[in-house]
This record gives C-alpha cells, structure tokens and sequence, in this order.
C-alpha cells in the first residue's frame, strides 16, 4: 500500500491529466479550495450533482431530438442549463461542446446537433470515469494540508 | 458553528449576528457553489432554487443582508425577483446581486439601472465574494 505522499503524487499525476486533456479547467482548482474541515466532501458532492443533473438534462436533450417537429428552443434551454453546471465544476470540454452544439441548434442544424450530441455523451462518459478514479483516490488521501495537495 | 466575528473582516453584522445571504438559483451545483463560496466568508447562507421562494422566504423572515440571485430562470428571472424587490417597500433596502453566465452588457445595465448593486459573471469567485463586503445591507 502506497504512503501517504505516493498517492498525493498519483493524485497530482492524474489532475495534471485531466487538465492537460482538457477535461478540467481552472474552475476545478477552484472547487478544490473550497474544499476544507468544514466542508470536507465539497468536491465530491459538487461532482455528484453534476453528473445527477447532466444525466437528467441529456435525457430531456435526447427526448428533445427525437420529437418531431424539432422545438430548438427548448433544445437551447436544456443545452444552457447544461453548459452552466458543466462551467460551474470546471468540465472544459463538455462546456465547450455545449457551446458547439448550441450554435447548430441556433441555424436549426440537426445534424449537427446530433453529432455534437454524441461528442457530449462521450465527453461526460468518459469525465465521470475519470473523475470517479479521481475521488477514490482523494478519498484514501483523505483531509489533506492543501499546500502539498495542490502539488506545487 | 463559527462565530459572527470571523477571521474575515466581513463575516460579522451589526449587533453579533452573522450576515445572512439569501442565493437564488435553479441549478443545484451552482446553489453549492455559491452557498459553499459565501460560507467560507463566514456568512450565513440560505439557498432556495426560484424567485418565487425567494419571496416567500423574504416574507418570513426580514433579516436578509444580501440576495444573490441567478439571472436566467424558469418562471421568474433574477431580473425580475429585483423588481419585485425593489418596488416593494419592505423589501427594497436589501441589495440585490444578479449572476449570469453570460455576459450581456444590455442585460448587466438593465440589471443595474433597475437597482442591482452588482453583476457577477459566472463561475463565481472569492474575489467577486470579496467584493461584496462593503455592499450587505
């Protein structure tokens, strides 16, 4: 079993992974310095109510593309609901291809919004995997002196 | 429980009690967020996710320092929570903070010629927390 620095090194070593892929950005830094005795599952429950809403909101997204004819407006109401919380917990790439898709829902591109869609299922697939590793290993870290949490 | 005079300059209100921001928003990471953000200044924080409870909350109970509210929502809009707000008599002394995601300057100075005290981009930070210190009522 790893000493308590091994897995602080691991856990940098992945966060520098997310954010070099582009999953995460600064936002999750900042997340993580809210975290603190007082509040000591913040990240943890911000990213259980990001991916409780973001399932909830991709449903009500594929539901949208599949009514016939097409309501976008509606469509662009769940997309900037979407791309609010994914802002919120500082999930880059998922923003950036709400951003996307709300484009193609604007010129009523359907195509386009179902291909972008296809991107955001993957994005938040593959983000709630990671981040599942992620909070595991935050979690046998445990409280941690945030200096030599962040790694520096 | 931490006490009304925190390290923080700003944490403490008049007569020892800790000030109290009312957080408006439909989304519950942001509501988490921002409760989490005004906490760690040492306020005391009540969220509640429509304009509509807002209200009903405010009618209960008059000892709001500060709302902070959520542009964009189903039902009522921030803009109009601050409307409402500000028209009513009992109400209108409570400074009123909007947040948005999105930066709409025509949207900002609505927002602020309707008599918001601030409009913070989204995701909030502790500096625009910071500098709301001076503005709780």
């Amino acid at each position: 079993m790893e000493n308590a620095s091994g897995l602080q090194r691991q856990l940098a070593r992945m966060k520098k992974d997310l954010f070099d892929q582009g999953y995460l950005d600064e936002q999750f830094d900042q997340l993580e310095e809210l975290q603190d005795e007082s509040s000591p599952n913040f990240v943890e429950e911000v990213v259980t109510l990001f991916f409780r809403d973001s399932s909830r909101l991709m449903a009500n997204i594929d539901d949208a593309l599949q009514q016939c004819p097409r309501d976008f407006h509606r469509l662009d109401n769940f997309l900037h609901r979407l791309k609010g919380s994914a802002s919120s917990i500082g999930a880059a790439k998922m923003k950036n291809e709400c951003t996307s898709f709300r484009e193609f829902c604007s010129e009523g591109n359907l195509d386009g919004c179902l291909r972008s869609f296809q991107k955001v299922k993957n994005d938040h697939t593959i983000l709630r995997q990671k981040l599942e590793n992620y909070l595991q290993l935050l979690r046998q870290v445990g409280p941690v002196d945030k200096a030599s949490r962040s790694g520096s | 429980m931490s006490s009304p005079r925190g390290p923080k300059a700003c944490g403490g209100g008049a007569a020892d009690r800790p000030i109290h921001v009312l957080a408006v928003d439909d989304s519950s990471v942001d509501r988490a967020v921002i409760a989490r953000l005004l906490r760690s200044s040492k306020y005391r924080v009540t969220t509640v996710d429509s304009g509509k409870k807002a209200l009903e909350l405010l009618g209960l109970e008059p000892n709001v320092n500060m709302i902070i509210t959520d542009y964009w929502m189903p039902e009522m809009t921030g803009y109009e929570l601050l409307k409402i707000v500000k028209e009513s008599s009992e109400l209108r002394e409570i400074p009123v903070v909007i947040m948005s995601s999105e930066n709409v300057p025509n949207r900002i100075n609505r927002c602020l010629e309707e008599g918001a005290e601030d409009f913070l981009l989204k995701p909030v930070r502790p500096s625009d927390v910071a500098r709301l210190c001076n503005r709780m009522r």
